[in-house]
């Protein structure tokens, strides 16, 4: 029996070094039990030592890059699954093709909620200005990811806000890029950030370029699940511009066509002489 | 009047530009900031970072630059007749928004329209002013779009491109006819030559010179239109032509549709109806069988004779009805073309169709299992061990998909 220790932080390195060990040495299934960041607690405290990495390993490709994704579910099964299936690819190469397969289909399943969360967290991750004075800006926000997308995600805001200081802090894992390097630390609780005036400009944005002729809420909550609600500041408009729409519809109906203001006539005249 | 502070202005100007359906930030290059010098990135797809409550997707800081306007189109809540209020940014406060919403991850970047202010030449260098600042003062590698004014010289329209991920101008109506009626100032000709420039001058910076050396990147992602549907008389057969022809002849990424909507202060000769937004979707989902799917115009407007879209059931669901000789198709046999005709399956299912049918004769379970959608698709098809019986024949087959009659209330 192998106890395979794999740690929050580098959860996918981890992984796949302990993988390839154990299935190079012909570990089956049945005889792993994984243990992700001590969650076991004392009893299954004791690692065993992993076989040593005596060949090159090799598997499809398509599951490579799906395992990168896959390790950062958050199911408890994740690893186990996932080794499972690497498992049966040793006899069954072309098995990564066969879309019916169950096994497969429920990997493909918790990939597509990892991506998905990924996706969420890029859009919906707000910062706020610390004004912190010199050189480099620095923002700060509070996400609280579905699964254990930080690491994975990071790196898009490194790319995108390379010249700016920021961190993003959540309850299971914080990154935080400073001077160009991006670092990951434990998760925290919900910091004190400083009020921002740039929110109130965005919920402005947000309530005017929302036509009240269109009301479509369940569109809206689809793509933007109220679980996500209350860590964005544009939110708390919602309940309002639901409510009001209707009346603003009926307003613009009731009201009766205006007179053309008397500069048009004027405008149109000069438009007509060029 | 008082002078309106940059929460008002950003009311006013918001408000002028939600008309336009597009907020797409998606398809043009990568890039990035790593470099420590700039702000922003662009990959591939773009990302929608809030949802209003009308359940469109906000990737944009979509303004105008101003909503004074010299025209008088009549579907506009900006023309020079109506009472709305009006208001201007100013360079600086469109750059500043911009960047500083961008910096706290509410959007991808700008979609810069305006209103026509003194002459079409003027507007387009006040709106290339913002977009050079932000390019090559700021850094700034995010997204933009730019509204092009289509009677603006050619020699601004291309500096546009070369600040611009996207142009677009818009051709407004799906006739000529209907843009001279509502939209007098406009000239249909001369929006299809500012089409055609865009659309020769990109091509010429794809290609390689003798060198080798590619020219410089010309609006990487592309141009695209929008149509008013609903405000003129035009079928749904006259707006798909349209459609095909625009997105043929000027190489356009995206036709967008936008149910002409009741505006404040509309004018008198305009329906203040309710927004044909079931229209609206339907004419997207003919736009994709179009593009995507091998579907030919005829096909999909056959299907009633007054050239409008079925609005009960989707236009594929339509065509399968009307063509029910062709089907059942065996998923385990059939041509990719027949299994993308399937009503509600999409491409994707289509593809892992193709793949997986390589392991295994497929079965109802795994067809399930793969993500296909059965509902609709299930009178249409046969697999290892299912059988459409008489379903795909059955006088009643519609009124399965067709939502119930609405129901009569008292008056
Ligand atoms: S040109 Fe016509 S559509 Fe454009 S802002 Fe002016 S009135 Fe509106």
């Amino acid at each position: 029996m192998y106890t395979v220790p794999l740690p929050r932080i580098g959860t996918d390195v981890a992984w796949r070094d302990a993988a390839k060990r154990l299935i190079g040495a012909g570990v089956s299934p049945e005889d792993i039990l994984w243990d992700f960041d001590n969650e076991m607690g004392e009893l299954f405290a004791t690692a065993t030592t992993l076989p040593p990495l005596t060949r090159r390993i090799k598997a499809p490709q398509s599951f490579v890059q799906m395992a990168d994704w896959v390790v950062w579910h958050k199911d408890p099964q994740r690893f186990a699954r996932l080794y499972a299936l690497l498992w049966r690819l040793r006899h069954q190469p072309g098995l990564m093709q066969d879309r019916a397969d169950k096994d497969l289909a429920k990997l493909r399943h918790m990939e597509k909620g990892v991506h998905r969360c990924k996706h969420k967290m890029k859009a919906f991750v707000r910062f706020r200005d610390l004004r912190q004075g010199g050189e480099r800006r620095s923002f700060a926000a509070w996400f609280e990811p579905t699964h254990h997308t930080v690491e994975p995600t990071a790196p898009f805001f490194a790319r995108r806000f390379a010249d700016m200081d920021w961190m993003i802090a959540t309850p299971d894992v914080t990154a935080q890029f400073v001077d160009g390097n991006l670092s990951f630390h434990p998760g925290q609780p919900k910091p004190d950030l400083p009020e921002d005036a740039a929110e109130a400009l965005w919920g402005t944005y947000f309530c005017n370029i929302f036509n009240p002729a269109r009301l479509k809420v369940s569109a809206m909550t689809s793509e933007m699940p109220k679980k996500y609600w209350k860590n964005l500041p544009e939110a708390q408009h919602i309940q309002g511009l639901i409510a009001g729409a209707e009346a603003k519809v009926q307003q613009m109906r009731d009201n009766a066509p205006t007179l053309p203001p008397e500069r048009a006539a004027k405008i149109k005249r000069q438009l007509r002489d060029d | 009047m008082a002078k309106l502070d940059l929460s008002q202005k950003l009311a006013i100007l918001s408000d002028a530009a939600r008309y336009d359906a597009s907020c797409a930030s998606s398809g043009t290059t990568r890039r990035d900031s790593r470099d420590g010098k700039g702000l922003g990135s662009t990959e591939g797809s773009g990302i929608c970072h809030a949802y209003a409550p009308d359940g469109r997707c906000i990737s944009l800081l979509k303004i105008l630059m101003t909503n004074f306007c010299i025209y008088d189109c009549a579907y506009c809540i900006n023309r020079v007749s109506s009472n709305v209020q009006r208001a201007r940014f100013s360079v600086d406060e469109v750059v500043q928004l911009t960047i500083e919403f961008y910096r706290r991850n509410y959007i991808e970047g700008l979609f810069l329209s305006s209103g026509i202010i003194q002459s079409p030449d003027k507007t387009m260098e006040d709106m290339l002013r913002i977009a050079k600042r932000l390019r090559e003062v700021e850094n700034f590698r995010g997204y933009i779009h730019l509204k092009t004014i289509p009677d603006a010289a050619p020699e601004l329209i291309e500096q546009a491109g070369l600040y611009a991920d996207r142009l677009s101008i818009n051709v407004e109506l799906p006739t000529d006819n209907s843009v001279k009626a509502f939209a007098p100032e406009k000239n249909p000709a001369t929006i299809r030559k500012a089409m055609g420039d865009v659309k020769a001058r990109k091509d010429v910076a794809g290609e390689r010179s003798y060198t080798g050396k590619r020219g410089k990147r010309f609006v990487p992602a592309g141009q695209s239109t929008q149509m008013i549907v609903g405000a003129d008389m035009s079928t749904d057969a006259t707006i798909l032509g349209q459609s095909t022809r625009l997105y043929s002849d000027y190489k356009l990424k995206r036709v967008y549709y936008s149910a002409f909507s009741p505006i404040p202060d509309a004018a008198a000769k305009l329906p203040m109806i309710k927004p044909p937004l079931v229209r609206e979707h339907r004419l997207y989902q003919a736009d994709w069988l179009l593009r995507f799917y091998g579907f030919a115009v005829d096909e999909i407007t056959a299907a009633r004779p007054d050239g409008n879209l079925d609005l009960e059931v989707d236009p594929k669901l339509a065509w399968a009805l009307q063509n029910r000789a062709q089907f059942p198709v065996d998923v385990n046999r059939a041509s990719k073309e027949m299994l993308l005709r399937i009503p509600g399956f999409g491409t994707r299912t289509v593809g892992r169709i193709l793949s997986t049918r390589r392991h295994r004769r497929l079965r109802y379970d795994d067809l399930l299992r793969m993500g296909a959608s059965l509902k609709k698709a299930q009178a249409f098809i046969t697999a290892q061990d299912w059988s459409p019986g008489g379903l795909t024949d059955s006088e009643h087959l519609r009124a399965r998909f067709a939502p119930p009659p609405e129901q009569l209330s008292l008056f």
